[in-house]
């Protein structure tokens, strides 16, 4: 808690001085808005806004589980079988280097169901920073524990349990850390390029049904949940690394 | 058993006990695929019970001449025969490597018990050998700690521990404790010997430093490089279990001379 109070005073800080620029410099609250109105926004909208923040969260946890287990799933083939890698490499790149506002209407016309095709979206985000850590992960086992697993004739199941398994989990994390934070960006891009419609939308439709509307207090508040969504992801995300880790390495910094 | 050339030392306890293996190395050869020999020729007997040092300058080859006997690498010619009474099984053969080569995210216990649990065993079977293990190298008492909590030198005991977890019959050394302060490096070599002489294992101990190999072995086998041989063996005869006032006696100090002399003609081989 000590370690996260400086944080703290500085977001507290930056507020206050957005409130104070606004109310100071009479800017009218529908070209930037005072903290305290978005505030206010967030709380009286709450109930339709709580339903648009479990949208956007359902589709960016959903895609970070896929990417999960398909990010294992392919690297552990990977590791299983070479020449796979190097097959299929260029595809998994071709995929991380295309931008996923642009690939998004493609999904958007193929996938019928939009929840489906938002799923999607968010996925192609997040699968590579996971795939492409765990692959270097399984890769780094110590050399010499490795020949210690062959020295005491271990099967393929104890050297991946015992040894690659345990080497390539904080490399792991590392990518789950990142696609944490891609997930959410790609859920909200996609939202972005779907549109407005449907009876079942997130944040990011809130934001751009808000802004045909000029209502730029209520732009604020879905943009604060968003943002509040993507801290709580980065905090779990590190707090289950912490648990998972933390305990069998020097703590950071020392 | 076999009939073994028998070494002409002075018997010794070690070499009493009928557990242990040694190893034949006949004109053995090592040759990598870009063409570099890298062993040429090594005739080499380890009897069964014996301790031997490879001494030499770094690239002579003495670590992979260790990693073929613990078939690691294979030799690209000759043979290399284990000597001993039946076939070995896994953990019959221990290696320790430069570095203690713990898991970062298992206990010390979990470390010393991984040899047992590749064999199958569960950790209430294991305990008692894995305890008795840290016992003889005077860690018992840090069976619950992690690894990175410990100093250089405890690490490398645990990696002594966990090789002798299974009573290994012959013990791969390949320079454990290169790395470590003087003090540690002695305290180390002293608590190998009584290992050694308590369980009757043979020993193969590779290093770089001659008054550790005139210090542990009953033979030194001197290497030089390009292509990696034997240049020089060098017979021990004192008596072991060895006291700590065999490293200030002369004989000692003309061991290392002549060690050092046949190392520095060995170095001198080098290009």
């Amino acid at each position: 808690m000590k370690r996260a109070a400086p944080g703290l005073v500085g977001v507290l800080c930056f507020l206050i001085a957005w409130e104070f620029t606004v109310r100071l410099g009479q800017i009218p609250s529908f070209t930037l808005p005072p903290p305290s109105l978005v505030a206010l926004t967030v709380a009286r909208d709450f109930p339709s806004l709580a339903l648009s923040t479990w949208f956007t969260l359902k589709v960016t946890l959903g895609a970070l589980l896929l990417a999960c287990a398909s990010g294992v799933v392919v690297a552990g083939l990977f590791a299983l079988w070479r020449p796979l890698e190097r097959a299929m490499l260029p595809l998994a790149v071709v995929l991380q280097v295309t931008p996923v506002v642009a690939v998004a209407p493609l999904i958007l016309i193929y996938v019928d169901s939009t929840a489906a095709a938002l799923l999607a979206c968010a996925w192609v985000v997040a699968f590579f920073p996971i795939l492409s850590n765990t692959v270097v992960g399984l890769r780094v086992a110590d050399p010499a524990l490795g020949a210690l697993f062959k020295m005491y004739k271990a099967s393929p199941w104890q050297r991946l349990r015992l040894l690659l398994a345990p080497s390539a989990l904080p490399y792991f994390l590392a990518g789950l850390r990142v696609s944490g934070g891609l997930s959410l960006i790609g859920a909200v891009t996609a939202e972005m390029v779907a549109g407005a419609a449907g009876r079942e939308t997130g944040l990011a439709s809130r934001i751009l049904e808000a802004s045909f509307r000029t209502d730029t207090p209520r732009m604020f508040a879905a943009l604060s949940l968003l943002v509040a969504c993507g801290v709580v992801i980065f905090l779990a995300l590190n707090a289950l690394s912490q648990l998972l880790i933390g305990r069998w390495q020097p703590a950071q910094g020392e | 058993m076999p009939m073994m050339p028998v070494a002409d030392g002075p018997v010794t306890i070690a070499s009493a006990g009928s557990r242990a293996l040694g190893v034949v190395f006949e004109r053995v050869e090592k040759r990598y695929d870009s063409g570099r020999l890298a062993l040429a020729g090594i005739d080499l007997c380890v009897v069964p019970g014996e301790f031997v040092s490879l001494l030499g300058p770094s690239g002579c080859g003495k670590s992979t001449l260790l990693r073929i006997a613990a078939g690691l690498e294979q030799a690209s010619g000759g043979r290399v025969q284990s000597a001993g009474s039946e076939a070995s099984a896994p953990g019959d053969v221990a290696f320790v490597f430069q570095e203690p080569a713990l898991m970062p995210w298992a206990s010390v216990f979990d470390n010393v018990w991984l040899p047992l649990r590749l064999a199958g065993l569960t950790r209430s079977q294991a305990r008692e050998a894995v305890m008795a293990s840290l016992a003889s190298v005077g860690l018992a008492d840090v069976a619950a700690a992690l690894p990175h909590t410990l100093s250089g030198g405890m690490k490398m005991r645990v990696s002594v521990a966990r090789a002798l977890v299974t009573r290994p019959r012959l013990l791969l050394m390949d320079e454990p404790f290169g790395a470590l302060d003087e003090i540690t490096r002695t305290r180390l070599n002293a608590d190998l010997l009584s290992s050694w002489a308590q369980w009757g294992f043979t020993v193969l101990f590779v290093t770089h430093s001659v008054y550790e190999a005139a210090y542990l072995s009953q033979r030194v086998v001197v290497m030089g490089s390009t292509p990696g041989r034997i240049l020089h063996e060098e017979r021990i005869a004192q008596a072991t279990p060895r006291e700590a006032g065999f490293r200030t006696s002369i004989g000692y100090a003309q061991t290392c001379a002549r060690l050092s002399a046949a190392l520095e003609s060995a170095s001198g081989a080098m290009p």
